[in-house]
């Protein structure tokens, strides 16, 4: 178990670090964001209520690693979370996709069954990552964890009771879920990796494997589907691995609204 | 149950007077007591145009929830506006046991919403231009409806009082968080400190409107004798308005704002404030729904409501596999 004192006197092993660190930022950051977005536009009063509430949550998780960075000496969390470009940025492409045509403020014509989807799978792998970044070999991150796993077993809970509603209900929903099921998983692969450093992450006992994280992954999923009508296409990593900062222009549209007042004055304080 | 019979057996008369008497010694009535009509009638006009503010209210704030400067800031607003929902919702199910005997339902609360029968508070039918609103309307908006709000928490409707109690808790954090953020612009920069005086400028006319016209006199319609005999609220709007400009114009002026009104005093004599009268004309075109944001807003929760027609379909009793 390494402090941050003694992780930061070993240049290799905070690299690693760092670079996970990036991702779970990066990715609740942009996942919390998407959810915002739906804000008064969710299916019902109630699920406005319990998204707002998931978002608002996912966000806090993100300011979190934001603050365990500023802590190895990566700088502030808040110019971490604003200030980077989107090529800095290492969450996964899927997260960073558009919940659908339209503008957040005019004519939103979002898709709740893609939302329903990526939440879902999304929270099933951020919940196996908690898992096991519960032993982690970096203490303030597994203890972040544990903090994180407690409010995560809500939300799985929340979408994977959507998704099974929405994937066994009458009329056009289950064709709809079909249809952002195969969407979700042609770029699911890019959260399910661990990036170009995952073996050593793994090595350094910060994290276990991509390939032991994926199959429990995969093998919930086999559980869930397996009463389904429908079954899960090969996971893809389509548009690339946005852990390596490959991205698409829905990340810098989104960067440009979640950092306009920030940059007016990054040294202000607000 | 002897009671319940010969309650039964009242005249509608009778039964109103027994109504008064109750409210009168400060009884509360609940969803299945008796109430005369008009009484349910005000309240649910009252309580959903409530609820329904509270929903159309987060939307001002939308735009500035994914801007918010910092990350602390992004969680103050977030969880303010998620708690605007919760209190929309808390309230819109306190309005849906009253319409119940009148076989209405959420349903049409929201198509009286977009039809344009059910108004919503002015003030969220008015722009937000920049992050110093965001911090205004938490400030002052939310300020001036804890005075309003307050004002009800011992209404004689049980259900709407303990709803109530809950959202001033609540209220008194939100304002917290816009002060704060009106704090810290301030003490900011000089691109900064504008920001404020510029909201305060936008927002002040629509502050005072916030606690309604004095009379109904002024246009032509105010509920306020109705719901203060019921015992539903207790002081005026005029009452209300003066206790807001009590707390905030000193709160005001001491971070060297100015008030876009000259003519704005305080008269010892009668002990109160003489301000300008804002535009009522304007008041009833705005809650019409022709204040400058009212179709844009009104339009973002038609869309999501069109848009998701499929999803309220497969959550329906038909629409679920058995």
């Amino acid at each position: 178990m390494k402090s941050a004192q003694e992780a930061k006197a070993d240049q290799n092993y905070r690299a690693t670090l760092m670079e996970l660190l990036y991702q779970l930022a990066d990715d609740d950051f942009i996942i919390a964001f998407r959810g915002s977005e739906w804000l008064g536009l969710a299916p019902h009063i109630e699920e406005d209520v319990a998204f707002s509430s998931i978002n608002q949550d996912t966000m806090g998780h993100a300011a979190i690693y934001y603050q365990l960075l500023e802590d190895l000496g990566e700088g502030n969390a808040d110019a971490l979370a604003h200030g980077r470009e989107a090529s800095q940025r290492k969450n996964a492409v899927l997260l960073e996709e558009v919940n659908g045509p339209g503008h957040y403020l005019k004519k939103p014509l979002y898709d709740w069954a893609f939302t329903v989807v990526r939440h879902y799978f999304y929270a099933q792998a951020k919940k196996i990552r908690m898992e096991s970044l519960k032993n982690s070999s970096y203490q303030p991150l597994a203890d972040a964890a544990v903090k994180i796993n407690m409010e995560l077993y809500y939300h799985l809970l929340h979408w994977k009771t959507w998704f099974t509603q929405l994937a066994t209900a009458k009329g056009e929903a289950p064709e709809r879920m079909k249809n952002a099921i195969e969407k979700v998983s042609a770029d699911m692969g890019g959260v399910l990796t661990l990036g170009p450093k995952g073996e050593e992450m793994a090595a350094l006992g910060l994290i276990e494997s991509e390939e032991v994280l994926t199959q429990r992954w995969n093998s919930e999923m086999e559980k869930v589907f397996a009463p389904l009508p429908m079954s899960l296409p090969a996971v893809k990593m389509k548009r690339g691995d946005g852990r390596s900062g490959v991205h698409t222009s829905d990340l810098d549209s989104a960067l440009t609204t979640l950092s306009e007042v920030y940059k007016q004055d990054p040294v202000a304080s607000w | 149950m002897s009671t319940t019979l010969s309650y039964d057996r009242l005249s509608e008369e009778e039964k109103h007077a027994h109504f008064m008497e109750r409210i009168e010694k400060g009884d509360k009535i609940e969803a299945d007591d008796w109430m005369p009509d008009d009484y349910r009638m005000t309240l649910i006009k009252l309580i959903s145009m409530h609820g329904i503010s509270e929903i159309m209210g987060a939307l001002p704030e939308k735009e500035w929830v994914p801007k918010a400067p910092s990350l602390r800031r992004k969680l103050g607003i977030m969880a303010k506006v998620q708690d605007e929902m919760g209190h929309g919702q808390l309230l819109l199910r306190v309005a849906e046991d009253l319409m119940k005997p009148l076989g209405k339902t959420r349903e049409e609360i929201m198509q009286d919403l977009f039809r344009g029968d059910l108004k919503f508070h002015n003030v969220f039918h008015m722009p937000a231009p920049t992050w110093g609103d965001a911090g205004l309307i938490g400030w002052l908006v939310d300020g001036a409806a804890i005075i309003t709000q307050t004002n009800m928490l011992k209404a004689s409707y049980g259900p709407y009082a303990r709803a109530l109690k809950r959202i001033c808790a609540e209220e008194v954090f939100h304002a917290q968080h816009g002060e704060a953020i009106i704090m810290a612009l301030a003490e900011g920069t000089e691109e900064q400190r504008p920001l404020i005086q510029d909201a305060i400028d936008r927002w002040w006319e629509s502050l005072l409107m916030f606690f309604g016209p004095a009379s109904a006199s002024t246009t032509g319609a105010s509920k306020q004798d109705t719901t203060i005999k019921y015992r539903i609220r207790t002081k005026t709007n005029e009452e209300l308005r003066q206790d807001f400009l009590d707390k905030y114009i000193p709160r005001v002026l001491s971070l060297g704002l100015t008030i876009p009104d000259e003519t704005l005093h305080y008269d010892k004599e009668k002990g109160q404030w003489v301000y300008r009268q804002p535009d009522w004309k304007k008041f009833k075109e705005i809650v019409r729904n022709n204040g400058p944001k009212s179709k844009d807003r009104l339009d973002l929760r038609i869309t999501a409501y069109e848009n998701n027609a499929w999803v309220r379909e497969a959550l329906s009793p038909d629409g679920a596999v058995v």
